[in-house]
């Protein structure tokens, strides 16, 4: 669906996939908030589970990302602040899920402190805090953003055959991702960074330092899916802000690409989480 | 895995889309003969049926050794993943099907496989869709031949029979400056030689019958999507594609664009071609194909050898007009194949005997180890008459566009000793000679 959200900058134009029927706002909403230039398709089995089993859902596209206009924020509370307005723009008052992936989990917490009346859960999925980004990737993002992609994509995906494959068989996971990251990269929302949109999302995933402060003000049964074979947020980077949140955590056998290559044991976490 | 880049190609032919069967530990890919997969509850069935999961229901529309077989060919093209057809024509079907209907248009290149001709030319224009026909050389008539209702520009990376090669990177302009995508056909160029999607093509068939499989077992087709082309700009742009980027009430009311930024090809290739149109892969050819591919990098490497052996015997026997492969100087895409085709042209080429009609039938029924049918690609040498067999629905006009003569004879180089090919053709070329 297609929404005006009222963003710090004024009202802006965004994009969320509702998981194949219509948003009733009026259910309990699930929001899916993807990485870092990924957008909404990640989360398609999911959001359609959600949707027809008694959810309303937002699988958003961040500012700037596939089919939202951007400039993506320069920050993850910038992005928390534009992810509230769009559930405001959607009618969304009450019993939301945020459910974030990577730079998505952070900017998904942040929300989740900012509006504890509205977050009813927490789902963090491959997160880690910090999130650094080495200076080597920042520099590839910035100078080769092609090769940039490749490297994220040989680290963030565990195995040569994620069965029965995402969003089906057929499909290639390495070349998926690759091709996705292509297209939100050169995509005509993309326009408008300084550098290029992979550099500022990985920017804004090194820059982002107020978790601990995020998580006193987290009200909500927060829960982690991490992946065992992770190397982009490995499960040790989360054990001090995991205990900040008090959250559950579920391991599955995967690497950091989680929705993709895990959408089965994601969810499983999830409907156990949504109870 | 994982580690700094992505696997190298031969690690991927032997191991993309396979892991060790998780239920038995077979280290071999086991091959599914089974037409459908129990569902672990209603509600399981329901969600597989609705794509709230990804699995297997019906070996129809997907199965679980044809999956690794997709996944393997998507991962050596470089694309974002694949569909396994009956056969290439029905890889090539499913791939106009699924963009186009009655009213549309499709720019084809003139020196195509005959029965992709047949197909374009005559079957597609009895449901409605018409094709113009243009040579693959010219650029201008390929940008000139779109219509507002052309919905694809297809062409083949060696044309056939006379090697003509196909300037993927300036077509794929063409086209995209278009809003359409290029599909193209690399039966003659597997991805050992060619990756068709990294030069600007957005669709890539196959049909897997010959060098994939190689061994001349098995009819298959493969499909491969790059993921790049963007279905939903074209469709605002100009209204093309509302199969992809307008919801379909045949399945769910799906809007493929919105479901799969990637994917939006071929989850309508499966879930309606497939579904309707049928033409599936047997789980057994997957099988057969896999084990092809397993050492494709090997095979491709001694069919570029024994060809570059035969060629260079042909072209300097005196009962050989002319030899059409294009790493020789004289072959009018001698430029475009060195950059485009850098690891070899193919084992499949063309050669004109000097003398009559007759003298061609004399030289092919000599031949001892070359095999007189009509199939390319094979691990053994292959050989046939165009004008009699694969193109003979073509008038001479037809024919003289694709580049063939009554005397073209088309080799298909095997893996054989490249000295007893060479005797074989000797020999061949003494009886042709003798018989005038």
């Amino acid at each position: 669906m297609n929404l005006i959200v009222n963003a710090a900058s004024g009202p802006v134009p965004a994009y969320a996939y509702t998981g194949g029927k219509p948003l009733d706002p009026t259910l309990p909403c699930v929001v899916f908030c993807h990485g870092a230039l990924h957008d909404h398709s990640v989360w398609t089995l999911l959001a359609r589970w959600c949707a027809h089993h008694g959810h309303g859902v937002l699988a958003i596209d961040l500012p700037g990302h596939g089919r939202s206009p951007g400039p993506m924020p320069d920050s993850v509370e910038a992005s928390a602040d534009w992810l509230l307005a769009l559930l405001a723009a959607a009618g969304v008052r009450s019993q939301a899920t945020l459910v974030g992936h990577s730079m998505g989990s952070l900017i998904a917490l942040e929300a989740a402190a900012r509006a504890p009346d509205l977050v009813q859960r927490l789902v963090m999925v491959g997160t880690a805090y910090p999130m650094k980004v080495s200076q080597a990737l920042l520099d590839t993002a910035r100078d080769a953003p092609l090769k940039a992609i490749d490297m994220v994509n040989a680290f963030s995906i565990s195995t040569l055959a994620a069965k029965p494959s995402f969003p089906g068989p057929g499909m290639w996971l390495h070349g998926s991702n690759r091709a996705l990251m292509r297209r939100v990269l050169a995509g005509p929302n993309a326009k408008g960074c300084a550098i290029n949109l992979f550099h500022h999302d990985f920017s804004v995933c090194d820059r982002y330092a107020n978790a601990f402060a995020a998580a006193a003000q987290v009200r909500c049964p927060v829960t982690m899916v991490l992946g065992a074979q992770d190397q982009m947020t490995p499960p040790r980077s989360t054990r001090e802000i995991a205990a900040a949140l008090k959250a559950s955590i579920v391991t599955l056998n995967s690497g950091h690409s989680l929705p993709a290559e895990d959408p089965e044991g994601l969810l499983q976490a999830l409907a156990q989480a949504l109870g | 895995m994982p580690g700094y880049s992505d696997p190298g190609f031969d690690t991927l032919a032997l191991h993309a889309g396979a892991v060790p069967d998780p239920a038995t530990g077979a280290r071999a890919v086991p091959i599914h003969l089974s037409t459908s997969f129990v569902f672990q509850s209603s509600e399981h069935a329901a969600s597989l049926f609705n794509m709230e999961r990804s699995g297997h229901v019906y070996s129809r529309i997907s199965n679980p050794t044809n999956a690794v077989l997709e996944e393997r060919i998507a991962a050596l093209e470089g694309g974002a993943g694949a569909i396994a057809t009956a056969s290439g024509q029905a890889a090539l079907h499913l791939a106009i099907a699924t963009i186009a209907g009655t009213g549309h248009h499709i720019v084809a290149s003139s020196a195509l496989y005959g029965g992709s001709h047949n197909l374009l030319h005559y079957t597609l224009r009895r449901f409605g869709i018409e094709t113009t026909f243009v040579q693959p050389g010219d650029i201008d008539a390929w940008r000139a031949a779109i219509r507002p209702e052309t919905r694809l520009l297809f062409g083949e990376t060696l044309g056939n029979p006379g090697l003509e090669v196909l300037d993927i990177p300036t077509v794929s302009a063409v086209a995209h400056d278009a809003g359409l995508p290029l599909l193209v056909d690399s039966t003659f160029t597997p991805p050992w030689l060619l990756k068709p999607l990294d030069h600007g093509a957005d669709l890539v068939m196959h049909s897997a019958t010959k060098f994939l499989s190689g061994h001349g077992t098995v009819v298959g087709g493969l499909l491969v999507d790059g993921g790049v082309f963007d279905w939903d700009a074209a469709h605002q742009r100009s209204g093309r594609f509302a199969e992809l980027a307008e919801p379909y009430e045949g399945f769910h009311g799906m809007v493929f664009t919105e479901e799969s930024t990637v994917g939006a090809f071929l989850l309508r290739a499966r879930r309606e071609g497939l579904r309707d149109f049928g033409a599936c892969m047997s789980p057994h050819s997957a099988w057969l194909i896999l084990q092809g591919i397993e050492t494709l990098p090997l095979r491709m490497a001694r069919h570029i050898e024994n060809s570059r052996k035969v060629v260079g015997f042909l072209a300097a026997h005196p009962m050989v007009a002319r030899v059409g492969y294009p790493e020789l100087e004289s072959h009018p895409s001698h430029a475009l194949a060195k950059v485009l085709l850098p690891r070899g042209a193919g084992a499949v080429f063309s050669f004109d005997l000097k003398g009559s009609r007759a003298q061609g039938v004399a030289f092919i029924d000599a031949l001892k180890i070359f095999s007189h049918l009509a199939n390319v690609g094979d691990c053994r040498s292959l050989v046939i008459h165009p004008a009699s067999t694969t193109h003979f629905r073509m008038d001479d006009a037809a024919l003289a566009r694709a580049g063939i003569s009554a005397g073209t004879i088309r080799l298909s180089i095997g893996l054989e000793d490249a000295d007893d090919l060479i005797d074989d053709l000797k020999r061949a070329l003494k009886a042709a000679e003798k018989s005038a």
